[in-house]
């Protein structure tokens, strides 16, 4: 099986060492990303715990359904993802970058849908710093809740924009074989878009559901 | 023979499951069971991240060291919910 994944670098003794070594250098690089969201997650911890009532009033006013759907849309691209790795290691070149497009698609949709729940949010005035207003009381507190909401799911809308420009290079280079003599960039990929769908794994009940 | 990836049958019984995890998450929230209810999301979320981590992401099939690599990030991550947690709820103990 090993013999035949991709080209040996000079500085690694066998191949199954240099795909060792692109995991662990990925992971290395996921532990950062969770530091990074880690941080942010931590906020909103000590948010909620201090204004449990503002938070569950300003959580009513997104919606359960449209978040429901992107989350099945983005585990669905995890799927699509886990297959065109599968398909990259079997070297079925058409079944990888058809499976990576459905991934690509499935992003865009989830970015649309993200979009449309923005837009609502700024047609209901719920955006900090730009048109907030709030009818409820404690107003300062439903602020905190939805600054968190939109610098959270930003970056989270963040890394998935640049997860859709990356794709779009590798399903080119992909198409020109690009990837027949070493799969690793594709499973590499394919951990960096399924670390941005458990960042979502998360998002979707402290925002939406609790 | 070393198996780096499972098998695509594997790949389609865990997206069920996350489907079925989601929906469980969804209907629960729809009943407002307060704490109990917050313990319940976090607890399918917490499932549904870790079969994403073992099959998408291959760490039931990847070395010890990769996944101590995996597992130090939310270890450190623990570590600062826990301690920053500590501060703010000890902090309405001590006296003026």
């Amino acid at each position: 099986m090993d013999e035949s994944h991709g080209a040996l670098a000079h500085h690694f003794e066998t191949l199954k060492q240099q795909r060792e070594a692109n995991t662990l250098g990925m992971w290395a690089f996921l532990a950062t990303e969770v530091l990074f969201f880690g941080v942010l997650f931590t906020l909103y911890l000590v948010f909620r715990s201090a204004y449990p009532a503002s938070f569950e009033a300003a959580s009513d006013h997104l919606s359960v359904v449209r978040g429901t759907i992107n989350t099945v849309v983005l585990l669905t691209s995890s799927l699509t993802m886990a297959l065109a790795v599968n398909a990259a290691e079997g070297r079925k070149r058409s079944m990888m970058v058809l499976m990576m497009g459905a991934t690509a698609i499935l992003g865009v949709i989830f970015l649309g849908i993200k979009a449309s729940e923005y837009y609502t949010d700024y047609q209901e005035h719920l955006i900090p710093g730009l048109n907030f207003v709030w009818e409820g009381s404690d107003a300062a507190q439903a602020q905190l809740f939805f600054t968190l909401y939109f610098i959270m799911t930003g970056f989270h809308a963040l890394h998935m924009i640049i997860g859709l420009a990356i794709l779009a290079v590798m399903m080119i280079y992909g198409w020109r074989s690009g990837y027949e003599a070493d799969t690793m960039p594709v499973e590499r990929f394919g951990l960096y878009w399924h670390f941005v769908d458990l960042v979502w794994i998360f998002l979707f009940p402290l925002f939406y559901l609790i | 023979m070393e198996h780096s990836s499972p098998r695509i049958s594997v790949y389609f019984l865990v997206y069920g499951g996350l489907l079925v995890l989601l929906v469980l998450t969804v209907v629960i929230s729809l009943f407002h069971l307060g704490t109990l209810g917050i313990a319940l999301a976090l607890t399918i979320a917490v499932l549904k991240a870790l079969l994403v981590m073992a099959y998408f992401m291959h760490l039931r099939y990847s070395s010890r060291l990769t996944q101590l690599f995996a597992g130090a990030g939310f270890a450190w991550l623990l570590i600062m919910f826990i301690f920053v947690m500590a501060d703010y709820i000890s902090r309405g103990w001590v006296g003026q």
